[in-house]
């Protein structure tokens, strides 16, 4: 097909512009830290997988730095302690994600935020000279996980399998998540060291290629990594469209590779690997310090905070602290640990704590409850599916239950990026109805 | 400040995503009534102030229709009238009657669209024909005589508005209405009008059908709010076009396989751009509109050429309303990954 206006930036073919940005109420905050949590509450599950063991108990004293958590299984991820102190308890504790409860270290901070031994030791004279399998065991025992907010651990995701290779890293600084600004305040601050953590894991993967993509409101990242990476011509930087959700790895490897793979696919199908700047930057922190994922940053934001803010937290730190921080609002009725589009809604705010996996605290007044409508059939839905799906039949499906139906219809190939909810002028809550048939079906599946 | 965070009880937890798009159904149906307004007027200037009384009529008739129904089923009221796809209706009937049609045909035209072709079927979002087209439809089938010979002479010009609030003619010209009915009649010795007349609407024909230049504008109002999309009048229109080109005719008037004179005169651009583009009556997908809108195009023009009816617009779409379902299954979305890659 002959396209008359060829636009020069990089995209994929469906997807949403939404209304609301809010970056701007945080991309021009400098990042901060804030003061030591008084208590943390260290999950064993911050990621896609099996939990990890506690290898402490109550009463023990840890350092920061610590191995709370030992990963089980291959999919699964290492814990530590993320202050010094002493461990008070461990027990099951709601969890922010699943809403469930799952076991948790609860730490008292003594305030020392001393290293633990053989963490945060004086860096190896030239990280050059570290062999592949090295780097892999430093990230896999810094229990590095995927920071952009899917939380797969990244060691697994950097030992493909034997049949599959790899030629291309695509590092994702697109941000498509409306309020968040974490990914894009850390690019402009540690260019260098995310750069650095790029180059260790394609030495660890043994790709000769890698390629970055920002999205267009994010110039000044661009200009600054053209100009470091002038001198590496195996790693290219491309604009995106600034549109959601450009930053999902299937719809970045389109972007900027033009390489399909279906829905539930991973991105080792068409020969890529996918890290969000984030977790690069958290790749270089362990390689070359040994320091453990302990913090992350975070951008607290909304209209319910009064200094919206990206901050350097701890892992484990309470919410409610976060928003003591940036100055909760009154009348705050919805806060989201995420951004807008997939974020997740946080019933009790007294209990809910940090994750590796928690990018952003949105914080919103306004939130409405929206009455929903049977589908008008005007097609928004369909035309806006990154995937491919009819998300209109689907959820007619979905919310009759007919589960077989939409199992053919593919129900099982959907990411849940709302897209189609955002849409839809019914508004329908066609995630939900997705969600839930997912669960009824692999709940079925489980007893048969 | 703690007071505040703890009392947190009002928080909403509710799925992903937590922003919606502004788009709503009251905003596509109000703005549909909106683009309609040059058509109704355009109306009112070739066939006097009665068409807006016929109009009038149909909504009442229609929003009435609709709170009765609701009351009956139980549903909230105020919310579904005020999202306007009652007035669409009675707006888009009104538009296909003759502007001098007797007063309790939209008013029975609206009731049976809403309570029979919507509500029977559950109401906005689940009735399988275009509610207004079927209502057409069935009024043409019970009231054959008075929806065949009712058409109003033309009043031309602002000053003979005053007079066509009459129902009779103030110059008696009623004898050959018939025969006016429509730019597209058959019968030897119907007049044949200039494509400028046909633009412009200055010509027999249904209240909201004759001005092409008031339609385009509705629809292009409607294109750049994309609540149509472009594609489907542009292949309605254009497969008639066609077609009229190549099919052998039977008739010989003048225009018989003049294309632009066949585009331009009967129902085509309000069927084209307000009733072909009916959401909840055509399929979902890109593929399954273009063939909705070529398949309304080849049916409107065989009935035109080799049925008794002069036109086909109305029961073209209606058949394709009919065959959505179907094409809706065969063409349903590539999944992502699968098949050619998406452009």
């Amino acid at each position: 097909m002959i396209t008359l206006v060829k636009s020069k930036l990089k995209t994929f073919a469906g997807g949403i512009h939404p209304d609301e940005d809010g970056k701007v109420l945080t991309r021009d905050k400098k990042e901060v830290s804030i003061p030591l949590p008084r208590t943390v509450y260290v999950f064993m599950s911050q990621h896609i997988g099996a939990p990890a063991k506690p290898v402490v108990k109550k009463g023990d004293i840890v350092k920061k730095g610590q191995l709370i958590g030992d990963a089980q299984g291959f999919i699964s991820a290492n814990v530590h302690a993320s202050v010094s102190g002493k461990v008070i308890d461990v027990v099951p504790w709601p969890h922010p994600v699943t809403g469930v409860k799952s076991p948790a270290v609860i730490i008292e901070n003594a305030g020392d935020d001393s290293w633990t031994e053989g963490a945060n030791v004086a860096p190896d004279s030239d990280i050059n000279l570290i062999t592949p399998n090295e780097i892999r065991q430093r990230i896999q025992s810094a229990g590095i996980v995927g920071l952009g907010g899917a939380t797969f651990p990244t060691h697994v995701k950097l030992t493909p399998p034997k049949d599959k290779t790899i030629d291309t890293v695509v590092m994702n600084g697109a941000e498509c998540e409306p309020y968040l600004t974490c990914d894009y305040r850390l690019m402009l601050d540690k260019p260098h060291e995310i750069i650095q953590g790029l180059k260790l894991v394609m030495k660890c993967t043994g790709c000769k290629k890698a390629h970055i993509g920002v999205e267009e409101n994010k110039t000044d990242v661009y200009a600054l990594f053209k100009d470091l990476l002038s001198n590496d011509p195996q790693i290219k930087i491309d604009l995106m469209e600034v549109k959601y959700p450009q930053g999902a790895e299937h719809q970045l490897i389109k972007a900027l590779l033009n390489r399909e793979f279906k829905p539930t696919q991973l991105p080792l199908e068409v020969g890529a690997i996918v890290i969000n700047v984030g977790t690069a930057f958290a790749v270089y922190e362990a390689v070359k310090f040994r320091r453990p994922l302990i913090e992350r940053l975070v951008t607290v934001t909304g209209d319910g905070v009064e200094n919206p803010q990206n901050f350097w937290v701890r892992l484990g730190t309470p919410v409610k602290q976060l928003l003591e921080e940036a100055k909760i609002a009154a009348n705050v009725n919805k806060i989201i640990f995420g951004g807008p589009m997939m974020g997740i809604a946080q019933g009790n705010i007294d209990t809910a704590v940090t994750i590796k996996g928690t990018g952003g605290i949105l914080v919103l007044r306004g939130a409405q409850k929206w009455e929903s409508h049977a589908c008008i059939r005007c097609g928004r839905c369909v035309d806006s599916c990154p995937y491919g799906l009819n998300p209109s039949e689907l959820s007619i499906l979905c919310e009759a239950k007919e589960f077989s139906l939409a199992l053919e219809n593919n129900v099982m190939e959907c990411k849940e990026c709302g897209c189609c909810s955002y849409i839809c002028p019914a508004k329908r809550p066609i995630v939900h109805s997705i969600k839930f048939a997912k669960a009824e079906i692999v709940k079925q599946k489980g007893k048969a | 400040m703690s007071n505040q965070i703890q009392g947190n009880t009002a928080l909403i937890v509710s799925t992903s995503p937590h922003i919606r798009d502004a788009e709503s159904i009251p905003r596509i149906m109000w703005s549909v009534v909106f683009s309609l307004i040059p058509a109704g007027i355009a109306g009112i200037f070739t066939f006097g102030y009665y068409s807006l009384y016929v109009v009038f009529l149909s909504c009442v008739a229609a929003v009435v229709s609709e709170i009765f129904i609701l009351l009956l089923r139980k549903q909230p009221v105020v919310n579904t009238i005020k999202d306007g796809s009652a007035v669409v209706t009675g707006i888009l009937l009104a538009y296909t009657l003759p502007p001098g049609v007797s007063w309790y045909i939209p008013v029975v035209g609206s009731f049976f669209a809403i309570a029979v072709v919507k509500h029977a079927f559950g109401g906005l979002g689940n009735n399988i024909w275009n509610p207004a087209l079927a209502a057409r439809a069935f009024l043409q089938v019970a009231y054959p005589a008075v929806i065949n010979s009712d058409w109003r002479v033309l009043q031309h010009g602002i000053g003979n508005l005053v007079h066509s609030i009459v129902r009779i003619d103030p110059e008696g010209k009623l004898v050959d209405a018939i025969t006016r009915a429509t730019p597209l009649a058959k019968e030897a010795g119907a007049e044949t009008y200039l494509l400028t007349q046909l633009l412009m609407g200055n010509v027999p024909g249904c209240i909201g059908e004759t001005s092409v230049i008031a339609l385009l504008a509705g629809g292009a109002y409607l294109i750049y709010k994309r609540y149509v999309k472009w594609y489907v009048p542009v292949c309605y229109i254009a497969t008639v076009f066609v077609f009229v080109l190549i099919l052998p005719p039977r008739v010989t008037t003048p225009w018989a396989n003049d294309p632009f004179y066949h585009i331009c005169a009967g129902g085509l651009f309000l069927g084209a751009f307000f009733m072909a583009t009916d959401m909840v009556t055509s399929p979902l997908t890109k593929r399954g509109l273009v063939i909705f809108a070529v398949g309304a195009g080849v049916l409107t023009a065989l009935i035109r050429f080799y049925s008794g009816y002069p036109e086909g617009v109305c029961y073209s779409i209606l058949l394709m309303n009919t065959a959505t379902p179907l094409i809706d299954r065969y063409t349903k979305p590539r999944l992502y990954g699968t098949g050619e890659k998406r452009v």
